[in-house]
Order: C-alpha cells, then structure tokens, then sequence
C-alpha cells in the first residue's frame, strides 16, 4: 500500500511571530523554520503502518520555496522512501493546495493520503477535507487511532465532547491530531540516508493545475493587548477582588 | 444576501453555538436560514425556529444524517447552496469537518475562524494561533466561513422562522462504528460562563478532582492544557488551545499552567482571567487580570473554602 504523506514549512512551533512594519504578514525573515507538528505526526503514523508491514512505500510531498526541500528531507530522515518538491513562491491559499495535491494523487494513485488536520501558521484546518471533496475520497480527520484492515479503514476521531470511530474503504484520507503517535527523532545515520534519497522538485504548471485568486489579505495586525493585571497576595484578597472589583463570582 | 447557517446540535438540543453563528449572520446580512440536518431532530429543529431573526429553518431528517458524517453532509448542503450567497458554521469539531468540503465542491476558498465581520465581503480571523490577525477579503460569489461562536454573542430566542423540509438522502461509503462522549453534569466548556483549567503541575488525574469541585462550585466547566491532556490526567475533549477548544467565558481560572502560546491563543479572550502558579516566571501572568503567585495544592482547596 502506497501512502502519500502532504508536508508544509512552517515557523517553528515555539517561535514567538511578529507582524511586519507595514501590517501585510508576519515577519517570518531569519525565523527557525520546521516541519508543521501535525504533518510531522502524519509521516509518523505513516512510518508506523510501514514498520507494521502494512504500507510498502512513503512519498511526501510538500509545496512551496526551495527551502521546502530541508522538511521533505526531515521527513524521509523519519522514514518516508521518496519526495516530490512542488516548487513555488506564491503563498497559496488551501484549496489551491488541494488542487496540487489532487494533481499529485491522480499521478501516485496512494491508497492513504494522511496530512496534518492543520498547519499552525495559517490555522485554516481546510487541506485535507478540500483534497477529499476534489479527489472524491471518504475523509476521517482529527484522527486519534488508525487501523487498516484489509481494504477497509477504521479511525477514530476526536469530537467535540468526545470520540468518534468511522470505517471507510480506501483509498480513504486522514487529518490527524495531537494524540495519534508521539513522533521520533531521526537518528543521524537517517539524516545522511535521506540526502540519498529521490527528490522530484516539479512546478504547479508541470501537474497542469489551474489556479485562481479566491481571497486578498488587506492588512495583517497584532491582537488587542490585554490590560496589564495585578499580581495578588493571598487567596483572601483574590475572592475579594473577584466578588467586589471583577464582579464574576 | 441570503446566509445558511449549519446548526450545531445533537438531534436532540441546539448547541448555543449556533445562536452566536446566527449573530455573526446578521451581521453580515438578513436573510438568514438555518438548516438543521440529523435524524429525529424536531426538538433541535424547533429550538432554531426561536432563534430571533432567523427567516427559515431547513430541516433534513433521516438516518443519513445521524451522526453529521461529511461526506453525506456536505453533498446535502451543496444541493441547497445556489440559494445562499453565504455558508457559515461554527468553528467546531463538525464545521472544520464538512465546510471545507462543501467549499471545494463549489470551488471556492474557506474563511477559517472569522471573529469579526468589516463589511459583506471582508472578515477578520486569527492567525498563527492569534500572534497577528488578518483581514481578509473575499472575492468568491458563495462566502463560506467556520465562525469562532466565542466571539460573538448569542441571539435572543424569541423568534418565530418558517419550516421547509428538505427530502434529498445523500449518503457515502463511510459507516458510523460508535461514539463516546463525556458523560458531565457540567456546562459545555464552549458555552460555560466559568472554566476551571488544570495544567501538567496538576501531577495526576487524581489531583483534578479539586477543580472539579471549583468548577461545580462556580457553576463551570473544566478544561486543560495541551500537557495535561497528553500526560492522560483528562480526556482530550478538554483541550483548551490553538487545536482544542477556544473559549471566552466570563471568568477563567488558570491553575497550574505555564502558558504557552499555544494555550494563550484558546483562553486570552476570557473577560476576567485568573492565573495560579507557583512559578512567578510563567507568561500566564501576563494575560492574567488577577496572578496568584502560589502552591496550587494549598490555594485551590482555600479558595474553595472562602467562595
């Protein structure tokens, strides 16, 4: 079983962004940049289903500037066979991404496509379940459990309130959450093993993938700061702060 | 400008979620329906009928529908789509499953997480787990968005809307296995006016049951840091962050968490924010209204003593 594994670039989780002098993004110039948590646990899981004798091959695939290349190498370090590097400076919107990705799928033919249910940049939560609707593909996404069994996908998902399981027929694609694998580490003889392995690097005109403008960011700016508070000294005088100056208790 | 709002719901109560999409609606436009789709869901149904303002309520009953599976959801709505200018759902474990969907279907973008509506066409939403917000303009002919509910307030129920019923089954190749949910005397920590969140220096499951008894004690609910969830000390339908819930009740208790950002971006809403942690280091304090520097174990059983 072949399984497609999306990646994205993306600021490192514990950077801390800063929006740009002129209020149009983020300034993400000189900024440790990593490979999305969440597509991180999807090559995870993938590796896993590999280990397990279930998956036979791992492509990962992500979209975007050249240096796209250090986190499709990242993933093939975890144990992903081989990379496709969709080469482009645009920043794209999800569905557009979705549309590569179909364009990808058409020419892979995997049996899983498993991606990260969100990237932690964007925040949009839309890539995985777009890439269904386009590809005409039952989707499972927030996956906290995956299981293969025969031609048949079993995933449980997490809900609001909740758990859900869902059984689909592949080729099936799955988002997954926080609480599916925790990823490894790559090991440093992977590290140098990776560099070895097949990297395409093709453009979105390659795939003969059509792309249109659906949205224009007209300004980017910082949140409303909160109020600076008051530290407190006792139990005593939090109650009394909260019944008589916060009025909430 | 006709809007369709997709109710939240479990067939058998109207999650309040859907009330605060409805405000949102409003704000853009109108002529706002709402469409109700489950099986045996007449008492959701009829709780939208009240929601104030609201023009029609759409209601598609049938077992396809049970269990809000996207695939048979999406189709439903894209076969009702022509009529609407707008397609809006909240931001919740159900609306970041199946709009997506419907939006590809009808080729068009997604505005993810809207938080505030500048005009017809333009939004705002966070980004990068609210480090910067961005104004969006949207240039597809059907706008379809996921609302952040905590961002705006709910309407009135003092409506009266019409009812169309809507015949169409659509179903798919996936099957509903099972479903387990939190069983809680508790308010839902989306619509609870106080959540009590315990971080990883709670140190076991155990140890929760103190803020539960605060929780129960404010009439809240409880909710938890990334770490907490991951180090198993509760469910990890309680998640409060970036990718768990995003809440904004009246008063938020922080009681043993850091604050990480990821953290911040679900709770820093809150009216009236309340920090506990013995480390007076913690970015927490930051955002906190009232910090308390101290050792949980000591002040939260004395806060509970004194409310």
């Amino acid at each position: 079983m072949k399984v497609l594994v999306p990646v994205k670039r993306v600021v490192d989780a514990n950077v801390k962004v800063r929006v740009n002098a002129d209020n149009t993004n983020v300034d993400t110039a000189n900024l440790k940049m990593a490979i999305n948590p969440f597509c991180e646990i999807a090559v995870e899981e993938a590796v896993r289903l590999k280990e397990a004798g279930i998956a036979t091959e791992i492509v990962v695939a992500s979209i975007g500037p050249k240096a796209s290349q250090e986190q499709l190498r990242t993933a093939m370090a975890l144990g992903a066979d081989r990379g496709i590097h969709v080469e482009t400076e645009e920043e794209l919107a999800p569905l557009s991404i979705a549309k590569i990705l179909n364009a990808i799928q058409a020419n892979e033919q995997a049996q899983l496509i498993m991606l990260g249910k969100q990237s932690i940049d964007g925040d949009n939560n839309q890539t995985g379940q777009m890439l269904a609707a386009l590809a005409g593909l039952p989707q499972a996404t927030f996956a906290s459990e995956v299981k293969v069994e025969g031609e048949q996908l079993v995933v449980t998902r997490e809900i609001d309130g909740g758990l859900q399981t869902l059984k689909m027929p592949l080729p099936a694609i799955v988002t997954t959450d926080l609480r599916l694998n925790e990823p490894r580490y790559a090991k440093l003889p992977n590290i140098m093993k990776a560099k070895r392995k097949p990297l395409d690097t093709v453009t979105v005109d390659s795939l003969g993938v059509t792309l249109k403008q659906h949205q224009k960011v007209l300004k980017v700016t910082p949140p409303a700061e909160r109020q600076a508070g008051i530290m407190v000294a006792s139990v005593e005088e939090l109650v009394e702060k909260l019944k008589n100056e916060a009025k909430v208790i | 400008m006709a809007i369709l709002v997709i109710a939240e719901h479990d067939n058998a109560t109207l999650k309040l979620d859907t009330a605060k999409v409805v405000a949102c609606a409003q704000a853009v436009g109108s002529e706002v329906d709402v469409l109700v789709a489950g099986h045996n869901c007449s008492a959701a149904a009829d709780s939208a009928k009240q929601l104030a303002g609201v023009r029609q309520v759409l209601v598609a009953d049938s077992a396809v529908y049970a269990n809000a599976i996207a695939e048979n959801l999406s189709q439903l709505i894209v076969s009702v789509a022509s009529e609407y200018q707008y397609i809006l759902a909240a931001a919740s474990s159900v609306g970041k499953d199946v709009l997506p969907r419907v939006a590809a279907l009808l080729d068009v973008a997604q505005i993810s997480e809207v938080v505030e509506v500048v005009s017809e066409d333009t939004f705002v939403r966070p980004i990068y787990a609210g480090s910067a917000m961005a104004t969006v303009q949207s240039l597809d002919a059907i706008k379809v968005m996921t609302v952040r509910a905590s961002a705006f307030d709910a309407v009135a129920q003092d409506g009266s809307a019409s009812v169309q019923t809507l015949d169409n089954e659509y179903s798919g190749d996936v099957e509903f296995v099972s479903q387990t949910l939190s069983e809680s005397e508790r308010p839902d920590l989306g619509a609870a006016s106080v959540v009590v969140s315990g971080g990883r220096a709670m140190g076991s499951a155990e140890n929760f049951a103190i803020l539960e008894q605060l929780a129960d004690k404010l009439g809240g609910a409880l909710g938890a840091s990334r770490a907490a969830v991951d180090a198993g000390y509760v469910p990890n339908d309680l998640q409060v962050g970036q990718t768990g819930k995003i809440v904004a009740p009246d008063l938020y208790i922080a009681v043993g968490i850091s604050g990480a950002i990821q953290h911040l971006a679900g709770m820093k809403d809150s009216k009236v924010i309340v920090a506990i942690n013995k480390d007076p280091e913690a970015p927490i304090f930051q955002v906190a209204d009232y910090g308390l520097e101290a050792d949980l174990f000591e002040a939260v059983p004395k806060l509970l003593e004194l409310i």
